[in-house]
């Protein structure tokens, strides 16, 4: 059975696992939009580049 | 790039299956005697600290080999490497703060622990600061090796800082001489947790790379194109 309930502590662990929601969101997000940023820079320049 | 290409998606799905696993086991074990709840930090303090410590290692064997080979991929994979280090870090620094206040009463201590991982989150802010600050590639990529290598020596400062120094921090408990002290209710979902965290840094690392590949691409197709 999960224990959600951490009582008292709640107010130190939930921002702990949001905090590491929104660093990996942002890892994703930046990480992504820079490949694909240079992806379309790349192929704009020399459209026969395979992806 | 063929490799990046199926590897990275695949490491993102076994990062999100072994995470599924290891909060539905971290969440279903029972309070710690002492820490209460709080010990359910430690599933995501952990592995963010030890990523912490590992990114650097790979950025520096990254570093290694692009200071004596040259070889322009590893230049692109250290300096793709060094933000998810520095995120790792601030997110071990953060949830260690987190798990520190309710525990320690303090939300930070100059302990030699703490010091030591906030000299690593200097050491790659330093590293990205100086390879954006110097235009030359080849100048740049050189200067930022230099620069990773020296702060390889602060890792077995950082993992040894517990032993060497008196910490408020605790010692080992996973990888230390005789195993593990901690009981496998623990144990089982931190491993997990970590192993998520090595896979997801795996499928962002190989993403970063191909997006460095890209941009050298692209510049240096502009570059040509500049010069017709």
């Amino acid at each position: 059975m999960l224990d959600l309930d951490p009582g008292p502590y709640g107010a130190f662990i939930w921002p702990a696992y949001g905090l590491t929601a929104l660093v990996f969101a942002g890892m994703i997000a930046a990480s992504l939009s820079h490949a694909r940023r240079w992806r379309r820079k790349a192929q704009a320049h020399q459209p026969d580049l395979a992806a | 790039m063929a490799f990046s290409r199926w590897a990275a998606p695949m490491f993102g799905i076994v990062a999100v299956l072994l995470a599924l696993v290891g909060l539905w086991l971290g969440f279903a074990a029972p309070e710690d005697y002492q820490q209460g709840d709080t010990v359910r930090i430690m599933f995501v303090h952990v592995p963010a600290a030890w990523l912490s410590m590992f990114v650097y290692a790979c950025l520096g064997g990254a570093s290694f080999l692009s200071l004596v080979f040259r070889h322009a991929l590893a230049d692109a994979a250290a300096k793709a490497a060094a933000p998810l280090g520095a995120a790792f870090t601030v997110l071990a620094l953060a949830t260690g703060s987190l798990w520190g206040r309710p525990m320690w009463g303090a939300w930070w201590v100059w302990d030699a622990r703490l010091t030591s991982v906030l000299v690593l989150l200097l050491f790659y802010l330093a590293y990205m600061a100086l390879r954006a600050s110097l235009d030359d590639e080849a100048k740049a990529a050189r200067a930022g090796a230099i620069l990773a290598l020296v702060g390889v020596v602060n890792l077995p400062i950082v993992h040894w800082s517990v032993n060497w120094w008196n910490t408020l921090h605790q010692g080992a408990s996973v990888f230390r001489k005789g195993g593990p002290t901690m009981t496998v209710d623990y144990l089982y979902p931190l491993l997990l947790m970590s192993l998520a965290f090595m896979a997801a840094f795996g499928a962002l690392w190989l993403v970063r790379i191909r997006g460095e590949v890209w941009r050298r691409r692209a510049e240096a197709a502009a570059l040509r194109a500049a010069r017709r």
